[in-house]
């Protein structure tokens, strides 16, 4: 199983102009813990918006690949947007789904995928162009290749170990996150 | 069987949304919302997003603007309960949301299930943030409308419009 610290670090490096969405509580922390970037969209709410959201900026920027990182109780709370994003097929979307099959921020409940439910097998079956899991480090570089030139809509699920990590907070104010994307993003 | 004044008011809205620039507009399949939903499934400038749910269409009002597009989402009144938490990105961030709502649950409603939820509606959105437009008249449409969308584009406000069951008809209760 994956260090998702490390993974996380290993998807984002030399990440140019990708845009990249973060899902509530340890997928904003890991990626913030991989540096801050004005190209992240840190969601500290909105549980299951966040494939959405990369939908939304998918269809809006067809001219620059999208990743989502969440969580895999994030990814359940909006399952039907796996369904939703299988209709629109952007090429240019990836979810990368962090699942350490268990509830962090509330105190380690188990999720659904403690109990087999296969989030890649939902996303194939909603016509995503590439679904799979993945646990071992020496994968990250292929999906990280995946987030820049794979054909979406992709969907990874990481299994990712279920250690606590030290939260690594990035901006919290909602509009600063929204204004400082958008403004790079137009700068740009 | 419509007369042209019951044709006008989605063609009213969807001149509007045209005029703001929307390019992307959510929505969850609607029998009073389905005019203008079948013009923006018609229109090459605008990607139409069928939801599962209606709360995907705030998140999808937001992933548009991050990206420099504008979007609106088309819901019956029933689903601004489904979008009440999801609600809070749009005041969090400030994300400009224009929101068609066709009402339910009011004048001539056949179906007693639809009261619970449309009878709030309006409270709803008023508890979360949105400024809300009743309209009843189709004359009315293009001028509320219009207004309703230049406050919220360029004041990043979100805004509801309330389009009365008087105004988009009572359905027929058909066997």
């Amino acid at each position: 199983m994956l260090d998702r610290r490390d993974f996380v670090r290993r998807l984002l490096i030399d990440r140019g102009d990708l845009l990249v969405v973060s899902g509530l509580g340890s997928a904003t922390y890991d990626v913030a813990a991989a540096g801050d970037h004005p190209l992240t969209f840190y969601l500290w709410g909105a549980m299951g918006g966040t494939a959405m959201i990369g939908l939304g900026l998918a269809l809006a920027r067809p001219q620059n690949r999208v990743a989502v990182l969440t969580g895999d109780g994030d990814m359940l709370m909006g399952i039907g947007s796996l369904a939703t994003i299988g209709v629109k097929q952007p090429k240019n979307l990836a979810i990368v789904v962090l699942d350490n099959a268990h509830y962090g921020e509330t105190g380690m409940q188990p999720s659904h995928t403690k109990s087999g439910i296969d989030l890649p097998a939902v996303a194939l079956a909603c016509r995503f162009k590439q679904a799979r899991g993945i646990s071992r480090i020496d994968e990250a570089a292929e999906v990280r290749t995946l987030l820049h030139k794979g054909e979406g809509p992709i969907l990874i699920n990481a299994r990712i170990k279920e250690d606590d990590v030290p939260r690594v907070l990035p901006l919290r104010d909602g509009h600063a996150i929204k204004q400082r994307f958008v403004d790079t993003l137009n700068s740009a | 069987m419509h007369s042209p004044i019951e044709t006008s008011w989605p063609d009213a809205v969807y001149a509007q949304l045209r005029r703001v620039g929307i390019r992307q507009v959510g929505y969850v399949p609607d029998a009073g919302h389905s005019r203008l939903i079948a013009l923006c499934q018609a229109d090459p400038d605008i990607a139409d997003v069928v939801l599962t749910t209606e709360e995907e269409g705030v998140g999808l009002v937001a992933g548009a603007a991050l990206g420099g597009q504008r979007a609106a989402l088309l819901m019956q009144s029933s689903g601004v309960g489904n979008c009440i938490n999801m609600f809070s990105l749009l005041r969090n961030c400030g994300f400009a949301c224009v929101l068609l709502v066709t009402m339910r649950g009011e004048f001539g409603e056949f179906n007693q299930w639809q009261v619970p939820m449309g009878s709030i509606t309006a409270d709803v959105l008023r508890l979360s943030g949105f400024l809300t437009y009743r309209i009843d008249n189709a004359a009315d449409v293009d001028e509320i409308v219009g207004a309703g969308c230049d406050m919220a584009f360029d004041g990043n406000l979100q805004i509801a419009f309330l389009l009365s069951q008087r105004l988009i008809g009572r359905k027929q209760w058909t066997r």
